[in-house]
């Protein structure tokens, strides 16, 4: 039994091996990348991408996905924005983008469960109509002027540690608790694994997806808030394209496409890889668009693997 | 070893008819407890049929389904399940990528305020799984690396540990190989020595002797011929599923 867990582990261990060799790379590259500056930006960067990454593991262990969760972050930081201008205190204004986000996954998990609609049309139209709200609601300008409170999110510090941090580390630890201790943890991954023989079981299948998709919603919430709140403004394109990132993040990190398979730490390892390619790509004076075309062959490469590994298994 | 006296299942005069087709026509039967009851017939006799109407699947037209005191005119998929009759699939029951606990204990976990006692669900699996004498040396590996006869023993425990108490068999050994059929078969006969009463559906007659004490001969919708197994030869059943005989 011990050398069938530590086969299961290998796939981690060699992502943690890789990030080891990546940052050892980057160091050795650019004189700045080691220095604490840079080190808080890549963990403040990549703050927002582990909450939302968080959210779409779970999603994606159960075999869908949520294309919307990009938008998302834009939708509740416009909330958030929108909330404050008309005067509520920054709390309530948190509060509301947040429940907005939520009611956003609501809606999806809704249409997706009991509309039975595949989850990549519906989040896809979500994400297309969000985008247009957005643009009208805030007429297209960024809402600026947030308080005290956005700004100690954005970065105020507990010790050395800037805050975005600690929510993303906070909210990692909880989730991979939920994944891999919780009754309805298991049941995403059963979702993913067979989702016809769990509501055999007599369980309420379509309420578990409705749960997924308003936490992967929340989780892009949340991340709006750290957007938000570290740009001290609501940007209307705030979050374009970050879903991809997150499931790039998510599929590297070993959760399975087909679902039935999620590592939480995979995703954190993954994500940490990404965002420190991407610095060390702008260190080094690479254009962001480069950027982008790296994170989709990352992506790309991450789906064969995954794939790969998948047949593998199923030809023994 | 078993009682005789009282069928856990009797079915009386059951009809079904698809259109112009009759699926079944006044179909009888009996199943007790502690006992495997084989149904065995060609393809169109009505044993797909007959099976889903005991699960709940289809409502018969007409006939009766008394399943020990209560009498029925048909059944739900919920109503069945709570009557204690439990229908094995292999294919549709079992998730690949999970592990033995999760699948055997699948809506019925054991939890503590939301979170999941695993270590006390993966003893409970090892316990349950070795009363019913499947071998399963490892508990925590997913179900999709695990053989076709240890999967059905984890589908079948499931089906026990939720209260079943008459398993129905759809054609359990089709496309599996001579140890693990001799697994599943050995499987069967304990489940009825256990207590449980048994019906099993097969094509594969040599198999349907070795484990079976009565057999049902079916043939176009009608139950042919009922014989206690060691009253009987395969050359007889045979020549009543083809329909060379009729008596």
């Amino acid at each position: 039994m011990r050398k069938r867990k530590l086969q299961d582990y290998s796939y981690t261990l060699i992502l943690l091996g890789l990030l080891i060799l990546l940052i050892a790379m980057m160091a050795v590259s650019s004189p700045y990348f080691l220095s604490w500056k840079n080190c808080r930006n890549i963990l403040n960067q990549s703050a927002i991408y582990l909450v939302l990454s968080m959210g779409m593991t779970f999603v994606i262990a159960a075999g869908q996905i949520d294309l919307s969760a990009g938008a998302v972050i834009g939708f509740s930081g416009m909330c958030m924005g929108l909330s404050y201008q008309a005067g509520f205190p920054a709390i309530a204004a948190i509060i509301i983008g947040l429940f907005s986000a939520a009611f956003i996954g609501l809606i999806n998990g809704l249409i997706i469960s009991y509309g039975k609609i595949n989850s990549f049309i519906v989040t896809l139209a979500t994400m297309t109509i969000l985008r247009g709200v957005i643009l009208i609601l805030t007429n297209s300008k960024s809402i600026f002027g947030f308080g005290p409170v956005f700004s100690f999110i954005g970065s105020g510090n507990i010790g050395p540690v800037n805050l975005p941090i600690i929510i993303s580390l906070v909210i990692a630890v909880i989730s991979a608790v939920i994944l891999h201790q919780t009754r309805f943890g298991n049941y995403c991954l059963f979702i993913g694994s067979n989702e016809i023989a769990l509501n055999r079981s007599g369980v309420n299948v379509k309420k578990y997806k409705v749960m997924i998709f308003t936490l992967c919603s929340f989780c892009a919430g949340v991340a709006g808030l750290i957007v938000t709140a570290r740009l001290n403004s609501a940007e209307p394109l705030a979050g374009q394209g970050y879903e991809m990132d997150a499931i790039a993040a998510t599929i590297l990190g070993g959760t399975s496409m087909r679902g039935g398979k999620g590592s939480i730490i995979g995703t954190v390892i993954a994500c940490f890889l990404l965002n420190i390619l991407k610095n060390g790509l702008t260190l080094l004076a690479i254009s962001s668009h480069y950027q982008e075309i790296l994170t989709g062959v990352i992506l790309l490469v991450s789906v064969l693997i995954s794939e790969y590994k998948e047949r593998e298994k199923s030809e023994v | 070893m078993s009682s005789k006296k009282v069928p856990f299942l009797r079915i009386k005069n059951i009809h079904k008819n698809f259109g112009h087709i009759q699926a079944l026509q006044g179909v009888s039967m009996e199943a007790y407890r502690g006992e495997v009851l084989a149904i065995v017939g060609d393809n169109g006799a009505g044993k797909s049929t007959l099976i889903k109407i005991l699960s709940g699947v289809l409502t018969p037209d007409t006939g009766t389904i008394q399943i020990e005191n209560d009498i029925y005119r048909s059944l739900t998929p919920r109503k069945a399940i709570d009557a204690g009759i439990s229908t094995v699939y292999q294919d549709l029951a079992l998730g690949n990528t999970m592990d033995v606990k999760s699948n055997l204990f699948l809506g019925s976990e054991m939890t503590r305020r939301g979170f999941l006692q695993k270590k006390r669900m993966d003893e409970e699996a090892r316990k349950l799984i070795g009363s019913l004498e499947i071998n399963i040396p490892d508990v925590t590996v997913p179900v999709g690396s695990l053989s076709g006869g240890q999967r059905q023993g984890v589908a079948v425990a499931r089906l026990v540990h939720n209260g079943g108490r008459l398993l129905i068999f759809d054609e359990p050994t089709a496309a599996m190989g001579l140890n693990e059929s001799s697994a599943v078969l050995k499987l069967i006969k304990r489940l009825a020595a256990e207590g449980f009463a048994v019906i099993v559906i097969s094509h594969n007659l040599p198999q349907v002797f070795h484990i079976s004490d009565r057999i049902c001969v079916m043939r176009q919708g009608k139950a042919v011929k009922e014989f206690m197994t060691c009253d009987t030869t395969m050359d007889i059943v045979v020549s009543l599923i083809t329909g060379v005989t009729t008596q």
